[in-house]
């Protein structure tokens, strides 16, 4: 197992150094370039500006100075760095060096900011964002699932079934504006825009506002908006597959035995139905923080869905880098934590 | 000996979307306490339905028991509450299933499946139930038996997941076990060894047992009393000598004839029983076997015969039972 979860790393190296080839390639062959504006800007300005970051050396060169700055920790001797060469790890070294190492670069559109200040600050607030709304979906998409597939054909599953087509077929952007409508305007229960967690974090995302209130009044408006969708999905795979379970024999076989329905369900129904569920989790959840663009546009929460699409209308290479490559790291993740789940699941499922 | 269970009446339908399915048509017949009694019968006879009607196993809907009683011990198990019923299951009557591949939970140990009926029904604690499952796991022949309790059923062959589940159903001690076709998934020597291991148990510990089979060779070693189901009614009952000797249903003496024999002499042929085994969504009024009947009269395709006693013991479903009488099977 652990020679596996090393080796899913190794993988992930390979996979995040074609996918940042890929995306460099894309990118550059899109037309116009950060500095293209309506209103043209003098040559000599533009040959500035390109020098200063690069952009004047041939694309290969480009690539690997990106590579460079990312990957390879270097050694200097200022103690006050430039903005462009401000890193993620930054160790101060005897004799006044210091090692620097991760490296995103800047951001041209909002150039006070770097890709790693937008990591810093923006990134965790999706997680946050991204995190509660899977544990929402979750607790409302496994037990409707669960009460549909037991209560087949009656007015339970009917009702269970209604609520998720209702979920699925409910856009966020309708979805969060109702939400505000009702519990923020008219109830006034709830603020209707903001975030009550500010940078920095501790363990990169966990908000030092975790245990107040006024952390979670912001959340449950938006992350019930983004959960129900893929509540929606979980109850659905959950009934599918649980009604399945229940017709196989090793059912039968614990009914048999004279165990209670409610322990034959959870017992020896559930764990089996659940390795199919937990399948999509994993890609459900980079899903949910890829796409929390528009909940985060509709509850005016800062967050990084705004970067990932602005970032690619701006031309602003280093962050539509950065974007990328963080959510298919996201999405490398949350795989192998779906095969450890797995393993954990299933025994007939071993990875040595 | 007393009745450990008295079956009358017993009805067992399929609603479903292509109309009534009829698979258990009323049948009464009894068991005493440790005695083996053999259901034989084609796919689609009803042998499966009986005996999961007796546990209430039926998969409500569709399926329904819409009559009979079923006495075990004296008490009608069809009116007992689902808890009580629950009580009943695993400790007085256990079953084991004809699929020993797909008949234990894939994701839980085997030790743990074992233990699981012995703290339900004897209140075992885990230490207890570890011990005695370990026992019984011994005692079915599997060798190592405390090293394999943490193994998941995968890690076992066909045979040995089916002596798990006898094991599972011996567990709590019952007075009568259901085998339902516990050999038909495995190859022939190791169905010879789950036969003589159920033979050998019941004479350790004296259960009653129904077996379930269509292959008549099984029974004629193990049980002492034959049941031979058609169409979802019992055709024929005898002792299982009396049923080889001089079976009086043409039913019956066909299963027989198809079975080959060491002294049939060379060149012998089997005969088979012609047509096909009844739909049971529209069974015909009559005798459901009386399409594939070659003694067939006139009442056969208007009523269905009664169950008559021809004999000690011996209780023939036919219209046309004289006909048959002296037959033997291979004579055709």
């Amino acid at each position: 197992m652990g020679r596996y979860i090393v080796q899913r790393f190794l993988w992930m190296f390979i996979v995040l150094f074609v996918i940042s080839m890929i995306t460099f390639a894309m990118m550059h062959a899109v037309p116009g370039g950060p500095f293209t504006q309506e209103k043209a800007l003098p040559p000599e300005i533009i040959a500035n500006l390109e020098k200063r970051y690069h952009l004047n050396e041939p694309y290969w060169k480009q690539y690997l100075l990106y590579i460079d700055n990312v990957m390879v920790p270097h050694i200097s001797k200022d103690a006050a760095p430039e903005m462009v060469d401000e890193a993620l790890v930054e160790i101060s070294l005897p004799g006044g060096n210091y090692l620097r190492w991760i490296n995103f670069g800047p951001s041209y559109s909002s150039r006070s900011r770097t890709v790693n200040d937008i990591f810093r600050e923006q990134l965790p607030v999706s997680i946050q964002l991204g995190v509660i709304s899977m544990v929402v979906a979750i607790t409302i998409g496994l037990p409707l699932g669960v009460i549909s597939a037991l209560k087949q054909n009656t007015i339970w599953d009917f009702l269970g079934m209604s609520v998720a087509i209702f979920g699925v077929s409910m856009p966020v952007v309708a979805m969060g504006p109702i939400l505000i409508w009702i519990f923020g305007v008219a109830l006034k229960w709830l603020p209707p825009t903001g975030w009550g967690a500010k940078p920095p974090f501790t363990l990169f995302f966990i908000p030092n506002t975790l245990g107040s209130w006024d952390f979670w009044k912001h959340t449950l408006m938006p992350a019930f908006a983004v959960g129900t969708g893929y509540s929606a999905i979980i109850a659905r795979l959950t009934r599918a597959s649980l009604l399945q379970v229940i017709h196989e024999d090793y059912i039968r076989t614990a009914r048999a035995k004279g165990l209670s329905e409610r322990i034959v369900t959870t017992r020896h129904a559930l764990r089996n139905a659940l390795i199919p569920v937990v399948t999509i989790l994993g890609p459900m959840f980079a899903g949910v923080l890829t796409g929390l663009f528009v909940v985060e546009q509709v509850f005016g929460i800062p967050g990084m869905g705004k970067y990932f699409i602005t970032s690619i209308t701006n031309r602003d290479y280093p962050v539509i880098m950065g974007a990328i490559l963080m959510y298919a790291f996201f999405l490398v993740i949350s795989n192998v934590f779906v095969d450890i789940t797995y393993a954990w699941l299933d025994p007939r499922i071993r990875y040595d | 000996m007393t009745n450990l269970l008295e079956v009358r009446g017993l009805k067992t339908q399929f609603f479903t979307q292509n109309g009534i399915v009829r698979a258990v048509n009323g049948i009464s017949y009894t068991l005493k306490e440790g005695e083996c009694l053999g259901i034989v019968g084609e796919s689609g006879s009803g042998k499966s339905v009986n005996v999961l009607s007796l546990m209430r196993l039926i998969p409500t809907p569709p399926g329904k028991i819409v009559g009979g009683e079923v006495l075990f011990k004296g008490e009608d198990l069809m009116l007992l509450p689902m808890d009580e019923m629950r009580r009943i299951r695993g400790a007085e009557i256990a079953m084991i299933f004809q699929e020993p591949m797909t008949s234990l939970n894939p994701v839980l140990t085997i030790g743990f499946q074992v233990e699981e009926a012995l703290k339900l029904h004897k209140g075992m604690d885990s230490k207890a139930a570890r011990e005695r499952t370990a026992e019984l796991l011994t005692l079915v022949g599997i060798p190592n038996a405390i090293e394999r309790l943490d193994d998941y059923p995968h890690q076992f062959s066909g045979g040995m997941r089916q002596r798990v589940m006898i094991a599972m159903g011996l567990s709590c001690d019952p007075a009568l076990l259901i085998a339902d076709e516990p050999t038909t998934a495995l190859d022939v020597t190791i169905q010879a060894q789950i036969v003589d291991l159920v033979k050998e148990l019941r004479k350790k510990l004296g259960m009653a047992v129904i077996w379930i089979t269509h292959d008549l060779g099984v029974i004629a070693g193990l049980a002492e009393r034959v049941i031979v189901m058609y169409g979802g009614y019992i055709m024929e009952e005898a002792l299982v000598k009396e049923l080889y000797a001089r079976p009086r249903h043409p039913y019956t003496i066909g299963l027989l004839g198809s079975l080959p024999r060491l002294d049939a002499g060379e060149g012998a042929k089997l005969t088979s029983v012609r047509g096909q085994p009844p739909n049971l969504v529209n069974l015909p009024d009559g005798c459901p076997f009386a399409p594939r009947c070659d003694f067939v009269g006139e009442r056969c395709t208007q009523k269905m015969p009664p169950l008559e006693e021809i004999g000690p013991g011996h209780r023939v479903a036919c219209w046309e039972k004289e006909k048959t009488e002296g037959m033997k099977p291979h004579a055709r």
